[in-house]
């Protein structure tokens, strides 16, 4: 392989990364309150690229304001599903609340192939994630450098929410001991409930981008990138933050450049990350970053 | 002697009505095979084949309590075992056109006979029973919730794999023109096993550890159960049952192609399993017939209407909507299902006459005093 493709993918596989951190987050964040796997977080993802492209295509908004419309949108859309779905199921065993989140899941996704149809539709890059930008010998295009940007910058922001805040410091509370937090008098529901709305905005962003990155948007979209998301949130540690950023870096390259350096395992692409799932599950299952989570009996 | 055979029968009541029940759906279906369309059979046929993918996947998912999103993987390991065994030779060189097929299939296939197919069955099971080993190991030696993902990533493996390993599976165009073996005897045949097989391990001291394991994992554990032992066992026999389910769907519609075992028919065996209740094998087997019938019967929600004057549109995939709200929904206000975690037994049965008569007796009294 020459310096200058990989260069590019490796710029391609940092985009990626950033995007399957950006989604992991959501998973990691909802796992570590509510022990839930959030099944319809990755079709959040496709509501959130969704809502841009009407808003962009239908209303005729600058791309910047439809984006954060789109995000805010989706973060609503994220704590209606918690508040209708969720939270009736929350006293119920655990695998009522998994069966509810993968009926959403295919109730967002049967819906979306219902009202927008299956076929996929062109999304409207703006013109900077278009460009082409030279980098030495390597032409790399504009999504591959701002996306990675972008993402960091949502990561530090939400950080500081997480670490600097009192909400940040009722959702650790929270997830440490759900019943003592309550006892403290801190209200779980609407912790929980803005904590979903964080992390599907989140999702919205990392829609948007992935929407700019393939410029072409259908109602299952979601699939994929949720569940390699997920398994970047395993591998990165599950209820980790930091983790979920570094699963998600590390899915992505390593997705880009098998790929790369063994074309002829192109189609096997899905397969690989998989395969390295149940590998992570065997061999490190607390992930790179868990820690052995105390069993409350 | 008369006194003897009384007490044999009083004792073994359940087993001596299990075997009435079965010789009169097998005389049921001698009718119906010859007397039935073609269409008919075909929705009989398929619900058999959902009653054995739910009754297995009631096993893991309601007895034993763990989540698992992984028949369709299972299935079409299934699947793909019968495809490769059965498919004669001439039709094998007909459908690898482009590239020849791998060694050993190219040469060598089963011939088109009754035992030889149950025998390709049996394997089927053996490689679904196989493919939930594998996952099954790195899964349960967890605690949590990491079989669901690793049950869907390695139904995802399958479907790359199908895709791609072009010699063996032929890819997405996968195979056609199989033997019409799966009759309504083969499919109601294995509904009988495994609804027998897992109702009998259920009842067992097996399933009572499973049991413990879904209700409190710790306490079982506090109790001397090995957890990842029952874990495994449970799913390699739900594995298994769903790999022979695989099995007999392939030749009942005579082609495969990855697309037939997408996560729709996990989901579709989740519906069943939820709607009859989490843990009640009988409720399982009956919405699961029920359920190959309403899913032809549902076709009417997706096809153009005529309700006076007004003519609704047919809109395609609404079908998986209301499924899909109607999960949603089950899981909030109808949570225990049909039958809960309770079994339609033969005792409730019996008792049912006794009850009827009941009712209308103190019915009758009741009209007395009032009249009176």
């Amino acid at each position: 392989m020459s310096l200058e493709t990989f260069i590019q993918q490796l710029a391609n596989g940092v985009s990626l990364g950033s995007l399957y951190a950006l989604i992991a987050i959501g998973y990691t964040m909802v796992y570590g309150i509510l022990r839930l796997i959030n099944f319809a977080h990755s079709d959040i993802f496709m509501v959130g690229a969704y809502f841009a492209f009407f808003l962009i295509t239908v209303f005729h908004l600058p791309w910047l304001l439809s984006a954060v419309l789109a995000i805010a949108l989706t973060a609503c859309v994220g704590m209606a599903i918690d508040r209708i779905a969720y939270r009736p199921v929350r006293n119920a065993p655990r695998i009522s609340a998994l069966i509810t989140a993968v009926g959403v899941s295919f109730f967002l996704e049967n819906l979306g192939l219902v009202t927008v149809g299956a076929r996929p539709k062109p999304f409207e890059r703006p013109e900077l994630m278009a460009r082409v930008v030279r980098i030495g010998p390597a032409a790399i295009s504009g999504v591959s450098i701002w996306v990675p940007i972008l993402s960091v910058g949502l990561v530090a922001i939400l950080l500081y929410v997480v670490y600097r805040t009192r909400l940040g410091m009722a959702m650790r509370s929270v997830a440490t001991d759900i019943d003592t937090t309550r006892l403290m008098g801190v209200n779980v529901d609407t912790v929980i409930s803005y904590t979903f709305a964080i992390g599907s905005a989140l999702a919205a962003a990392g829609g948007i981008m992935w929407a700019c990155k393939y410029p072409q948007i259908n109602p299952l979209m979601g699939i994929y990138p949720g569940w390699k998301a997920f398994t970047a949130a395993v591998i990165g540690g599950i209820g980790n933050i930091t983790g979920a950023m570094i699963g998600g870096f590390l899915i992505g390259l390593i997705e880009i450049m098998a790929v790369a350096v063994f074309p002829a395992l192109s189609g096997y692409r899905d397969g690989i990350i998989f395969g390295l799932l149940l590998v992570f599950l065997l061999v490190r299952p607390t992930g790179i970053l868990g820690e052995t989570l105390k069993e409350k009996v | 002697m008369g006194k003897y055979f009384y007490s044999v029968c009083k004792k073994h009541l359940n087993t001596l009505l299990t075997l009435i029940f079965v010789g009169f759906l097998f005389l049921v279906l001698r009718w119906a095979d010859t007397h039935l369309d073609e269409f008919t059979l075909r929705i009989m046929r398929t619900g058999a084949v959902y009653i054995v993918a739910a009754v297995s996947y009631d096993l893991i998912n309601g007895i034993t309590g763990q989540f698992s999103l992984g028949p369709n993987g299972f299935m079409a390991l299934g699947g793909y075992t019968v495809a490769l065994l059965m498919l004669p030779l001439p039709q094998k060189a007909f459908v690898w056109f482009l590239q020849p097929q791998a060694w050993p299939f190219n040469s060598f296939s089963f011939p088109v006979t009754w035992y030889f197919f149950g025998l390709a069955l049996v394997l089927s099971g053996v490689m679904g029973a196989l493919g939930a080993f594998i996952v099954g190991i790195p899964s349960f030696r967890l605690r949590g919730d990491y079989l669901a993902i690793a049950t869907f990533g390695f139904g995802e493996i399958i479907f790359v794999l199908a895709n791609n390993l072009i010699p063996l599976t032929n890819g997405p165009l996968g195979m056609k023109g199989i033997p019409e073996l799966a009759n309504v005897y083969w499919c109601f045949g294995w509904a009988v096993i495994a609804t027998l097989v897992v109702k009998n391990i259920a009842n067992s001291s097996y399933g009572r550890a499973m049991k413990a394991v879904r209700d409190d994992e710790v306490a079982a554990e506090a109790m001397g159960v090995n957890v990842f032992r029952t874990k495994m066992l449970a799913f390699v026999v739900s594995g298994f049952f769903a790999g022979v389910a695989g099995g007999l769907l392939v030749p009942l519609i005579t082609t495969i192609s990855p697309t037939l075992f997408t996560f729709t028919m996990t989901f579709n065996l989740l519906i069943i399993i939820v709607l009859g209740g989490l843990g009640s094998i009988t409720g399982s087997v009956i919405t699961a017939f029920g359920f190959a019938i309403a899913s032809e019967l549902l076709r009417a929600v997706e096809s153009p209407m005529q309700i006076g004057t007004i003519r609704i549109p047919g809109i395609a995939g609404m079908r998986m909507v209301v499924f899909a709200a109607l999960l949603v929904l089950l899981m909030i206000f109808y949570r225990q299902g049909i039958f809960g975690q309770s079994e339609l037994s033969w005792e409730w049965i019996l008792s049912l006459p006794g009850k009827v008569v009941d009712k209308e007796v103190a019915k009758k009294w009741k009209r007395d005093e009032t009249s009176s």
